[in-house]
């Protein structure tokens, strides 16, 4: 298996160093998919990880001026590698204002992922910066448990109100309740709420607008008013809003009633999923 | 004695004590001839700094007063540093500090004379000692590394903070490389990050060392003089020996003088491993080349294995003359593991399979001596004792 890969447009290369950041909030250890045109960050819904899910992909092409990969085999050319997460956002945070950042696949005494930075220095001679990310190779017959999950027709397909207020909210409401109640309708309202014995705290979003509903199948009849709620554990939503440095270009949650909540984020052009399951 | 600073200096003299509160939790005191010195040591002996600040970096400097003994000091490092705890606020308010010794309450006095009149005034108790040497010389050093502190400051950002070691060595073109050091653990199943960082030789002011040179120190202790050196925007020299000889990092401008000696982690020498040893080799990774433009490689493979050797350090001519004087009899007091004997027990670890070696850093030099009355201050003989089986 070969990989290897070179970024040297400085807008790609921050781009890529927040995207890195965000998942090194949103999981201590991922799986890296290489493929021919895309490279995902997958968290599969592990009891390890509490049920949470996570799946991020982005063209390879958007950001990498080089991209050589040699797969398992030919009949399965991807790559699937377990690292974590903090050391790929550390290696790319050195990478701030370089020249160039290489990224490849190397066996030093210990698989790695080798990150090679070019930095810019005063003299005339190059800096270079190298880190020698440790990962596991994936075995083929687990990559079945790291495919993209299949999300079920939702309930109500709503857009996010701004992450920062929606995290603000979040952040106060766990200090009283670990369990907190996430319900949306087609009327653009989202409300969060959390109830305990002495108080009962909802936080109301209007206006926030739905997109169209893929499926014509679910109950157009029903009230647009209706909410669909589901609940859920406040930390996991809190981890996946402090994920979010960034305020993203598109944001929209769907809610499988009882079931679970299904975020769909667009950083520009990496998409992230994040699946937290209902409290049962 | 008594002494004032003034201006930015006291802000200078501020960064010092911070550096120096990187190393030891007590700092030593003593008003010289040739200037104040501050010193302070680790728990574990394995790390001196000294600052030697000059007569003209004070407004006024009066080492004794008349009809007083010499002071030689020894203070709690945390009150000390409470004292310059805030840069910012040295910088902004504090006009001058005076810094004397009352003879009555037997107390360090600290005066900092702040804007607006205020003026703040710090007792601090301090406990008369020996004076605290370290034994080294620089000039005997066959390696020795100058560069702008900047410079060494931007190669160690890609450096986690929390890394504890590092290895610097040179590899092939004259190039300078640091690399994150981590103790292998046998058991531990996640492996820690490898950073290089490659400086060419062109960053470096001098740069006189061999191919495949090496040594292991403590980064964290190497921080606190780069951030002085740094925020005093001066050159930072680093003379090293082999694995195993102190590291001895300097900084010079013409009113100050710091020295930060490191203990280095040494490599077993490879006559006393036997068939054990193959055993204890750890799956360390060898310095081999990166494909990247310029190929690094150190020559020196050796760096596989530690075993940290006891350490004479026989500083300069006064203490080679004096062979056979010793301090304490016996093993050293500070040595913490144990025995000189354990040298010749090298051997026995390296049979456990699988079992890390001892990962201890030994004692530079051995407790502070009495310097007795009259003697020539400045680097005055230590008495060491020759340890045994050395090689």
């Amino acid at each position: 298996m070969k990989f290897r890969g070179k970024i040297v447009d400085g807008a790609c290369l921050n781009h890529f160093t927040r995207i890195s950041n965000m998942i090194a909030k949103l999981a201590k250890t991922c799986t890296l998919r290489i493929s021919p045109d895309k490279l995902n960050f997958i968290l599969c819904d592990k009891l390890a990880n509490g049920g949470v899910s996570m799946w991020c992909e982005l063209e390879q092409e958007n950001f990498f001026s080089e991209f050589q990969m040699e797969g398992f085999s030919a009949e399965n050319n991807e790559i699937y590698l377990e690292l974590t997460s903090e050391n790929l956002s550390r290696a790319l945070k050195t990478a701030q204002n370089a020249r160039a950042l290489k990224i490849k696949l190397t066996n030093k005494h210990f698989p790695c992922l080798t990150v090679s930075v070019e930095l810019f220095s005063m003299s005339s001679s190059t800096r270079i910066a190298t880190h020698d990310i440790p990962i596991k190779v994936i075995p083929r017959k687990l990559w079945k448990d790291l495919q993209e999950p299949m999300v079920p027709d939702p309930d109500v397909s709503i857009y996010l109100p701004v992450l920062k207020t929606m995290k603000s909210v979040v952040e106060k409401m766990k200090n009283i309740s670990s369990h907190l109640v996430v319900e949306a309708n087609r009327d653009g309202e989202l409300n969060l709420k959390i109830e305990t014995e002495l108080v009962c705290v909802t936080t109301h979003f209007k206006d926030l607008g739905n997109p169209p509903l893929a499926s014509e199948s679910t109950s157009q009849d029903r009230n647009p008013e209706h909410m669909a709620e589901v609940h859920i554990d406040i930390r996991k939503l809190l981890q996946f809003l402090a994920g979010q440095q960034v305020n993203p270009t598109k944001a929209l949650c769907n809610i499988v009633t009882n079931k679970m909540v299904h975020f769909h984020l667009l950083h520009e052009d990496v998409s992230l999923q994040y699946f937290i399951p209902a409290l049962s | 004695m008594k002494c004032l600073v003034t201006g930015s200096n006291v802000k200078v003299l501020g960064k010092a004590v911070h550096s120096l509160s990187r190393i030891g939790d007590e700092l030593y005191l003593e008003p010289l001839e040739d200037g104040l010195s501050l010193r302070t040591v680790n728990s574990s002996r394995s790390a001196y700094a000294c600052f030697l600040f000059a007569p003209l970096f004070f407004q006024q400097y009066q080492a004794t007063t008349p009809g007083q003994d010499l002071l030689r000091c020894k203070i709690l490092m945390k009150s000390f540093l409470s004292v310059f705890r805030s840069l910012v606020m040295l910088e902004k308010t504090v006009e001058k500090c005076c810094i004397s010794l009352n003879g009555q309450s037997s107390r360090l006095v600290v005066q900092l004379h702040c804007k607006f009149g205020v003026r703040k005034t710090h007792n601090l108790s301090f406990q008369d000692c020996e004076s605290l040497q370290a034994v080294f010389d620089p000039a005997l050093c066959p390696h020795v590394l100058r560069a702008p502190a900047r410079v060494l400051g931007e190669a160690v950002l890609p450096f986690p903070p929390a890394l504890a070691e590092v290895t610097l060595g040179i590899g092939r073109g004259c190039r300078v490389i640091l690399r994150s050091y981590h103790e292998e653990d046998a058991d531990s199943t996640v492996r820690a990050m490898v950073t290089e960082v490659c400086l060419g030789e062109e960053d470096f002011q001098q740069l006189q060392a061999q191919e495949g040179a090496a040594i292991t120190f403590c980064l964290k202790e190497f921080r606190g003089l780069l951030s002085f050196a740094e925020s005093a925007n001066l050159n930072l020299c680093i003379h090293f020996d082999a694995p195993g000889r102190p590291a001895i990092f300097t900084v010079k401008d013409s009113l100050l003088d710091g020295h930060f000696v490191l203990a280095t982690l040494s490599e077993t020498d490879s006559y006393s491993q036997d068939l054990g040893s193959l055993e204890r080799h750890r799956p360390v990774p060898q310095l081999q080349a990166h494909s990247t433009p310029h190929p690094d490689d150190f020559a020196n493979d050796d760096i596989d294995s530690y075993m940290i050797a006891m350490e004479t350090t026989i500083g300069n001519e006064g203490s080679r003359a004096l062979p056979s004087i010793s301090l304490s009899p016996g093993p050293q007091p500070p040595q913490s593991p144990g025995s000189p004997s354990e040298e010749e027990d090298e051997a026995e670890p390296s049979t456990v399979p699988g079992t890390p070696p001892p990962k201890k850093f030994r004692s530079l030099f051995f407790g502070s001596i009495l310097a007795p009355v009259g003697s020539p201050q400045g680097p005055s003989p230590v008495l060491a004792e020759d340890s045994e089986g050395e090689g």
